[in-house]
């Protein structure tokens, strides 16, 4: 035995080493130069005042913390940080909403699976046609919103036209495609309910919110933690719909930290790549208290498979 | 408040689900609706402010063919093609193989490689899009489609490794053993024996990454300008100012750069849905 394994190649006895190195490289790499280092890169531009041309080190000008100083006294970001604060907030409410949906129609009639296919579509719209279609519901002279307002003899809204009613109006065009993907992962999370615990409940007297609440959600466990990360990540990364319903307008009332840092670093309004980048890195930050958390839950779940 | 199954209910119930069912989906999706029936409806009917009674004629092939002729609007579509299609092949033939080797070994720092792929699936665009963007105008990438490929290839693999490397570490490990013990060379393991079972896996993939990067519209802004290649969502912008106000062609364009994504959906629904919940809910 001994000689077999002083004949095998050094590749032979470190296949289990070697191979799954050579298998990671490739993605290991993209991602570490496309994803990895540019977060940290990130960190830096934020201590210079560069407008992005030519190299860092020799154009931008090294200015510590001045920038996150500036943001501290910046009134735009300041909105920015609120209304991604009524983002996080609201964007929730998808998570009710779908399962509400997925309740509805989480029953076995002749074309439901149509049904459930036509009620999720609005999430495979790209955000921006979802964008448009919602700016023309809105239309304050002929949107159909209007049209119904009016016919039900209510004064009519000029939703993102006003500044106090834009962010809902833009979050309320969010909340549709969410709620479409929430009440997906709800109906797969349904079918794998025990129908037999259900019925014991029932059989119990659990019915309405007790039965929902004791006997139902806790079997969604997994459906909901998908649908919390979704949705949280989906609030933080709103951008698209910003961008083409308002752009960021009227008077910057609807700006979240993704777009203002876009508005900063790449726009009309300016390239400063070093203000752009604070604004990230406290997005980012932000972000990162959630990633925390989802990374602790899954490695939670990982552990007992690990042993 | 789990509903009882409706066969069980009586009659009333029964007929009253029926009919609120096809409601709830008009009112679901009214906004859908009301750009549909913008997109036949001739432009006067908008001039003489005719947005919802009955179209004064019906110009579907007129609006779409204006579209489809006399815009830039084909070619944004064959633009999102070549960005969409290299890229899904890309990330996923990238995460195969990352997905095998954090499924099927053990070693030093698995976790920890698998969790800095998560990780970074998560973070916010932003945080990227200047170095990013760097990267790609000093590799002369800027405003070509290779460049938006190459970096979603790389974001993409972040979310796919999550997923592929799930879906490996629950096949049966009796099958990679048995092969072992053949003396089976690892390679040939990964392409003869855990490839042909990933399939599903790959389907799933292959019709969510078409769907985001198909959706994608920030990326597109930050690493293309022109009709060059530009994908259609960020063509769609320039398609609107090319047309304000003519809401029968804005209303038509979104509903062609919407189609792709929403035929490959009806056609793979079942893969699709087991993309989306991650594989985490069976």
């Amino acid at each position: 035995m001994a000689t077999a394994a002083s004949q095998q190649t050094w590749m032979q006895r470190n296949k289990m080493i070697v191979t799954p190195i050579l298998f990671l490289l490739p993605g290991l790499l993209f991602f570490s130069v496309y994803v990895i280092i540019p977060i940290f890169q990130s960190f830096q531009i934020s201590a210079y005042e560069w407008n992005g041309l030519g190299d860092l080190s020799e154009r931008g000008e090294f200015v510590g913390l001045q920038n996150y100083r500036e943001l501290m006294s910046d009134r735009a970001f300041e909105v920015s940080l609120w209304n991604n604060v009524k983002w996080l907030a609201l964007y929730l409410l998808a998570i009710p909403g779908g399962l509400f949906i997925a309740l509805f129609l989480n029953q076995t009639v002749t074309g439901i699976r149509l049904y459930k296919s036509l009620f999720f579509f609005p999430f495979v719209i790209s955000q921006v046609v979802v964008g448009l279609v919602f700016t023309w519901f809105y239309l304050p002279r002929g949107g159909l919103l209007n049209t119904i307002l009016g016919g039900l003899g209510f004064d009519t809204l000029n939703i993102l036209g006003d500044p106090t009613l834009a962010t809902y109006g833009i979050i309320a065009a969010g909340l549709w495609p969410q709620t479409a993907y929430c009440m997906i992962l709800y109906l797969t999370g349904l079918n794998a309910v025990d129908p037999e615990q259900v019925e014991a409940a029932r059989l119990d007297g659990a019915k309405g919110w007790r039965m929902l609440w004791h006997v139902v959600l806790p079997q969604l466990r997994p459906a909901t933690f998908i649908a919390f990360v979704v949705t949280i990540i989906g609030a933080l990364r709103s951008f698209d719909l910003i961008s083409v319903m308002t752009n960021g307008g009227p008077f910057g009332s609807t700006r979240v930290l993704s777009f203002y840092m876009f508005e900063q670093a790449l726009s009309e309004y300016g390239f400063r790549m070093g203000y752009g980048s604070a604004i990230a890195v406290v997005l980012f930050l932000i972000m990162l208290i959630f990633i925390a958390y989802f990374l602790y839950s899954m490695w939670r779940d990982e552990r007992p498979a690990r042993t | 408040m789990f509903p009882t199954p409706i066969q069980k209910r009586s009659e009333a119930v029964r007929v009253t689900y029926q009919v609120f069912l096809p409601i709830a989906l008009i009112l679901w999706l009214l906004p859908l609706i009301a750009v549909a029936s913008f997109s036949i409806r001739p432009l006067t009917d908008f001039t003489q402010g005719n947005f919802w009674g009955w179209p004064s004629s019906f110009n579907l092939f007129t609006n779409y063919g204006r579209v489809f002729f006399e815009s830039d609007m084909p070619r944004y579509m064959l633009n999102s093609l070549m960005i969409t299609i290299p890229t899904v092949v890309g990330a996923v033939a990238l995460s195969c193989m990352t997905g095998f080797a954090l499924g099927i070994y053990r070693f030093k720092g698995n976790l920890l490689i698998f969790f800095m792929f998560i990780a970074g699936n998560f973070v916010p665009f932003q945080i990227l899009m200047v170095p990013v963007r760097d990267l790609t105008v000093s590799l002369n990438l800027y405003d070509t489609k290779l460049g938006l490929v190459l970096f979603h290839i790389a974001f993409q693999t972040g979310f796919c490794t999550l997923f592929m490397r799930n879906f490996i570490k629950a096949l049966p490990v009796e099958l990679i053993e048995a092969a072992r013990v053949e003396g089976v060379a690892e390679w040939r393991i990964f392409w003869f024996v855990v490839l042909p079972l990933m399939r599903p896996a790959i389907a799933a993939l292959a019709v969510l990454i078409f769907t985001f990067i198909w959706n994608d519209y920030f990326w597109a802004i930050v690493l293309t300008q022109g009709p060059e290649a530009q994908p259609v969502t960020a063509g769609i912008t320039s398609f609107n100012s090319q047309f304000v106000a003519q809401y029968h062609l804005m209303s038509a364009g979104s509903i062609v750069a919407a189609i792709p994504p929403v035929a490959m959906f009806f056609a793979m629904q079942k893969h699709f849905i087991a993309g989306l919940t991650l594989g985490a809910v069976k």
